[in-house]
C-alpha cells in the first residue's frame, strides 16, 4: 500500500551561467516511507543537483525553474517546500529533513568540537532542552554511531574519515528526520569501513523508520542496499524500478551500459550483459 | 590517502574498524594548552632576543665620531660615574677589550641601566622613555585595535553579503588608506581644528596643564587624542577590511559552511561561528605583527601632531646623535615587536587546534 | 622480456610527534614481462609507497629492487635508464598533466629527453603513441589538457607512459577518478597494449573486481604487510588470508546478493 513521503513533479533546476546548463529536466518520483531509493549516475547527470534542490540549498548561479515538491509530514499535513518562507525553511531543515554530504573532510567545522556541532543542532532546533540534556543528547548519538561519547570533545581533524563520516550520520540522525539525504557517503572510504557504515545506516533505518535518498555513481552498491533505484542521465531519470528488476531485466540501454561497467566480482569472470 | 594518517588517538582494545583508524601507533593524548608547541616558541624568542640585543650592542660602535667627548667638551657637569657609564653603553672604553665591553653591556641592561640622555638634560634614558612611551602605546595601541575591530567585523559582513552594495566599502577604505599619512594629518587639523575648531591642534594635552589622574587631564587627553586616532584608523581600516573580507570569501565556498545552513542555523550563527571564526585566523597573525610596529612606526603622526610619543623621541635623539637614547629606543622597539609575536603565537594556538599537534 | 624483482622490501617513517610508521613490512614479489599483477590494499596498506619506491621516490629502509636480476641506480645514466624501463600512470588525469602546454609537448618531451627515435621522426612517432591509445591525433595534438575529458587525459599519460618504450608498467589507481562508464574502456587499453607490447604492469588498486578482471596474479596488502599472493581467481574465489576474505565479504557483488537474496527476501541492505 502506497504511502508516500515525498512527491517530487516535473522539477527542473536551470544553472543561469552562458550559455544555460539544464542541470535537473522534468524530474518526477515519489519516495515512499521508509524506502531506501538509490540515486545513480555519472558525474554531471544531475543527481546532486536533484537531491539539493529538492531540498532548497542550491546557491547561485542555480535557479528553480519549475515542477513541485510536497513533503507528507508524518506528523500530519503536507508541505509545499518551495512555497515555505525563511523562517519556515529553517526550521524544515534538518527536522524533517537531513542530510549526509559527501567528502566529510570538510564538512565539519575546523575550529569547534564534534560534540559542540552536533550540540548546536539542538540549541537552534529545541531551544527548550537545557544544556545537560543537549549533551547527554549528543552523547547518545555518538553512541548509536558507534563513535564514542567519550569523542565528543574531539576536534574533526583527530578523527579518521571514517569516523568523521559517522559523526555526519549522527548529526543528520540528531532530530530523527524522516528523510535522510546521503550524498556519495562512503565513497572515500575503505571498503571495510563502507561496508560498516551501511551497516549502520540499514539498522538505523529499521530503528527508527527514516526514508533514504542515497546517492552514489556505484551501483553495485546501490544493488545491494536499495529498494528501488533512479539511474540519472543528463538530467533526466532514464529509468525507476526496484534493484531487482533493474539487475535481471534493465528497460532502458543506458541502465545496461552503467551495469556492464563493473566486471563481476564472483562468478564467471567479465562484465554483466544484459 | 598516503600511508601516513594524521596523528589520532586510538584506544588500545577498540576493534580497528570500530575506531575506523589506520594508524599503527597509539599517539598520547592532548591537553588543551600546547606546552611542548609554546616551549618550542618560547626557546625560539630567547634566541632571538640575545641576537637582538648583541646587534644592539654592536650598532652604536659601527657609527663614527664620539659623541661623548663632543658633549663633554660643551657640557662639564657630567659627574664621572656617568661618563663611565655611558661609554661602557655606547662602546667608547676602548682601553677594555670587546668581550670586557659585552659583559658590561649585559651587566648593565640586567640593572636596567640604559645610561643618560644626552639631548633631554642627562636624565636617566629608561626615566626618558617610560614617560613618551604610554602616550604611543595608548594612542597607537588604542587606534590599531579600534581599527583591526571595525576592519575585521565589517569585512566579515561584507564577505557575507557579496554582491551587495556593501562591496562599494571596500575600494573606498583601501582608497582612504593609500593616501599620504601625514597629508591626511594635515587635512584632518586644516578641517577639523582650524577651521571648524572641534579639536585642538596638537600635543597630548593643553599647554600648561598638570598631568594628574583628575577628570580635567583626562578629558584633555581625549580630546586631544581624537584627531590622531581618527587618521590613523581612517589610514589603515582598509587593509583590516579587505583582508577579512577575502578571506570569508574562502571560507564561505568551504563545505561546513554549507553543512551549517543545512542544519537550519540561523544566518547569525553561521556568519560569526562558522565563517568569520575561521577567516579570521589569518587577521590575528596579521594584527599581532602589527602590534609590534606600534611603537617604532609612528613617528609621522608625533611629527604632524607634535604627540609627544617614542617616534619624536627617536627623531630627535637621532638629529642630536643622542646614543644612549636611541640605543634606548631601539631596545624598546625590539623587545615589544618579539612580546607581540609572543602573544600572538599563543593566541593562534587556541584560536585553532590544528596547530597545537603539528607544533609548526 | 624483464623480471622486476622486489626482495624483502621494508619502509619506515618518523613521524614527528607520533613515533614510527612501518608503511611497507617484508614485501617481496617479481614482475615478469607480459604479466599484470593486481596489487590490492586499502588506504593505509602501503600500496601507494610500494609506487614510490619502484619510481624512486622513496627508498626502501632495507630490501632491494632488481631489473633484469641488478639492483636500481641510484644516481646518473643508471637511474635514468631505469627510469626509462619502467614508468608510471598516476591516478590524478587533472594533475598530473601541465596544463600550460599542448598534448604535443606532453608527448615530445620524454621522446626527446630519452632519444627515442631521431630528431626528425619525433613528430611522426607522437602521432603514432595517440594512435595507440586510440585518440584522434589531429583532434588533441594541439589541445591543452583542460580541453580534453578525464578519460582523454589519462589515455595521453598512458601514451607519455609508453613513449620511453618501458618494459614495466605501473598504474596507480589508474581510474578511480575517471567516470564510471569509461573505466573499462581505459583498464581494457591498458590491457591490451599490455598484451602487444609484452609489458609488465603493476596495476595497485582499492578495487578487488577490476583487479579480478585485468590481473593474473593478485597480491593483497595488508597494513605493510603481504597476507595473500596467488592466481586471480583463486584469491578471490577461493581466499586463504582472514583479511582478504573480509575484504571480499565487504565488496559489493550484486550477483551473488540476488542469487542469495531469492529466498530471503529483497532489500536486506547491506546486512551481511
Amino acid at each position: 500500500m502506497p504511502d508516500p513521503l515525498l512527491s517530487v513533479r516535473d522539477f527542473s533546476v536551470v544553472y543561469d551561467v552562458d550559455p544555460p546548463v539544464a542541470a535537473v529536466k522534468n524530474v518526477t518520483l515519489e519516495l515512499q516511507r521508509g524506502e531506501i531509493l538509490g540515486l545513480a549516475g555519472e558525474s554531471g547527470c544531475g543527481k546532486t543537483t536533484l537531491a539539493y534542490g529538492i531540498q532548497r540549498l542550491l546557491k547561485a548561479p542555480a535557479v528553480i525553474t519549475g515542477g513541485s515538491v510536497v513533503f507528507h509530514d508524518g506528523d500530519g499535513g503536507d508541505v509545499d517546500v518551495n512555497s515555505l518562507d525563511a523562517e519556515q525553511m529553517r526550521r524544515f531543515r534538518w527536522d524533517k529533513v537531513s542530510m549526509v554530504f559527501q567528502g566529510a573532510m570538510n564538512a565539519l567545522n575546523p575550529v569547534a568540537t564534534i560534540g559542540s556541532q552536533l550540540e548546536d543542532v539542538f540549541e537552534v532546533h529545541r531551544p527548550n532542552m537545557s544544556r545537560r540534556q543537549r549533551r547527554d543528547a549528543a552523547a547518545e548519538l555518538l553512541e548509536i554511531v558507534k563513535v564514542g561519547a567519550q569523542r565528543a570533545r574531539s576536534y574533526p581533524h583527530e578523527l579518521s574519515g571514517g569516523m568523521r563520516q559517522r559523526v555526519m550520520i549522527a548529526m543528520a540522525l540528531a532530530l530523527r528526520p524522516q528523510l535522510m539525504v546521503m550524498d556519495e557517503p562512503t565513497t572515500a572510504l575503505d571498503v571495510l569501513v563502507q561496508r560498516e557504515i551501511l551497516r549502520q545506516i540499514s539498522q538505523l533505518r529499521e530503528e527508527f523508520g527514516f526514508s533514504v535518498i542515497f546517492i552514489t555513481h556505484d551501483l553495485p552498491l546501490l544493488l545491494e542496499i536499495s529498494d528501488r533505484i533512479a539511474i540519472m542521465r543528463e538530467g533526466e531519470i532514464v529509468e525507476l524500478d526496484t534493484a531487482e528488476r533493474i539487475w535481471h531485466e534493465p528497460a532502458d540501454d543506458y541502465t545496461r551500459t552503467l551495469l556492464s561497467s563493473f566486471p563481476r566480482l564472483t562468478g564467471e569472470k567479465g562484465v554483466v550483459v544484459r | 590517502m598516503t600511508a601516513v594518517e594524521p596523528q589520532i588517538p586510538v584506544e588500545t582494545g577498540v576493534d580497528a574498524i570500530e575506531a575506523g583508524t589506520t594508524a599503527t601507533k597509539v599517539v598520547a593524548g592532548r591537553s588543551r594548552i600546547p606546552w611542548r608547541f609554546l616551549g618550542g616558541r618560547a626557546a625560539f624568542y630567547l634566541f632571538t632576543l640575545w641576537a637582538a640585543l648583541t646587534i644592539n650592542f654592536f650598532l652604536p660602535r659601527m657609527m663614527k665620531g664620539d659623541a661623548v667627548t663632543q658633549y663633554l667638551a660643551r657640557n662639564r657637569n657630567v659627574s664621572p660615574e656617568a661618563a663611565d657609564a655611558l661609554r661602557a653603553l655606547l662602546g667608547l672604553d676602548t682601553d677594555k677589550s670587546l668581550w670586557q665591553q659585552y659583559l658590561d653591556y649585559w651587566g648593565l641592561l640586567l640593572r636596567g641601566d640604559l645610561g643618560v640622555s644626552l639631548l633631554h638634560g642627562l636624565r636617566p634614558v629608561t626615566e626618558v622613555i617610560s614617560q613618551a612611551l604610554p602616550w604611543t602605546v595608548g594612542l597607537v595601541g588604542l587606534a590599531t585595535i579600534v581599527s583591526f575591530a571595525i576592519g575585521t567585523i565589517g569585512g566579515a559582513f561584507i564577505g557575507w553579503r557579496r554582491g551587495s552594495r556593501l562591496d562599494a566599502f571596500i575600494p573606498i577604505t583601501t582608497f582612504l588608506s593609500t593616501i599620504p599619512y601625514f597629508w591626511l594629518g594635515l587635512l584632518a587639523i586644516a578641517v577639523f581644528s582650524v577651521n571648524l575648531g572641534w579639536f585642538p591642534i596638537g600635543k597630548a594635552y593643553g599647554v600648561g596643564t598638570v598631568p594628574g589622574w583628575d577628570f580635567e587631564f583626562i578629558g584633555q587627553v581625549i580630546h586631544h587624542g581624537a584627531l590622531p586616532l581618527l587618521t590613523i584608523v581612517i589610514a589603515s581600516l582598509g587593509g583590516w577590511m579587505l583582508g577579512m573580507r577575502n578571506m570569508m570569501l574562502t571560507v564561505l565556498d568551504e563545505d561546513y559552511i554549507t553543512v551549517a545552513q543545512a542544519k537550519g542555523m540561523p544566518n547569525r550563527r553561521v556568519l560569526w561561528g562558522y565563517a568569520a571564526r575561521n577567516a579570521v585566523l589569518p587577521q590575528i597573525q596579521s594584527f599581532a605583527l602589527s602590534i609590534g610596529f606600534i611603537v617604532g612606526g609612528t613617528i609621522v603622526m608625533e611629527m604632524v601632531f607634535s604627540y609627544p610619543g617614542v617616534g619624536k623621541l627617536l627623531l630627535d635623539a637621532t638629529n642630536a646623535k643622542d646614543y644612549a637614547l636611541m640605543q634606548g629606543v631601539f631596545l624598546v622597539i625590539t623587545l615589544s615587536v618579539l612580546v607581540a609575536n609572543i602573544l600572538a603565537d599563543i593566541a593562534y594556538a587556541f584560536l585553532d587546534p590544528r596547530t597545537r599537534q603539528s607544533g609548526a | 622480456m624483464s623480471t622486476l624483482e622486489v626482495r624483502h622490501v621494508s619502509k619506515v617513517y618518523n613521524v614527528r610527534g607520533a613515533g614510527r610508521l612501518t608503511a611497507l613490512d617484508d614485501v617481496s614479489f617479481t614482475l615478469n614481462s607480459g604479466q599484470t599483477i593486481g596489487l590490492v590494499g586499502q588506504s593505509g596498506s602501503g600500496k601507494s609507497t610500494i609506487a614510490k619506491i619502484l619510481t624512486q621516490l622513496e627508498t626502501p629502509t632495507s630490501g632491494e629492487v632488481l631489473l633484469d636480476g641488478a639492483p636500481i641506480p641510484r644516481r646518473g645514466t643508471g637511474l635514468r635508464r631505469y627510469r626509462q624501463q619502467l614508468r608510471m600512470v598516476f591516478q590524478d588525469p587533472f594533475a598530473s598533466l601541465n596544463p600550460y602546454h599542448s598534448i604535443r609537448y606532453h608527448l615530445q618531451r620524454p621522446l626527446e629527453l630519452d632519444r627515442v627515435v631521431p630528431k626528425g621522426e619525433v613528430d611522426d612517432e607522437v602521432r603514432r603513441l595517440l594512435d595507440r591509445v586510440r585518440l584522434d591525433p589531429d583532434a588533441v595534438i594541439d589541445r591543452r589538457p583542460h580541453e580534453l575529458s578525464g578519460g582523454q587525459r589519462q589515455r595521453i599519460a598512458i601514451a607519455r607512459a609508453l613513449a620511453s618504450r618501458p618494459a614495466i608498467l605501473v598504474a596507480d589507481e589508474p581510474v578511480s577518478m575517471l567516470d564510471v562508464s569509461i573505466r573499462l574502456g581505459v583498464l581494457n587499453l591498458l590491457a591490451d597494449l599490455q598484451r602487444e607490447e609484452g609489458l609488465g604492469v603493476l596495476y595497485i588498486t582499492h578495487d578487488l573486481a577490476t583487479a579480478r578482471h585485468f590481473s593474473d596474479e593478485i597480491i593483497v596488502l595488508n597494513q605493510g604487510r603481504i597476507v595473500e599472493h596467488g592466481t586471480a581467481d583463486d584469491v578471490i574465489l577461493r581466499p586463504q588470508d582472514p583479511y582478504t576474505q573480509e575484504l571480499r565479504a565487504a565488496s559489493p557483488d550484486p550477483e551473488r546478493f540476488f542469487a542469495s537474496a531469492g529466498a530471503a527476501g529483497a532489500a536486506e541492505g547491506g546486512a551481511r
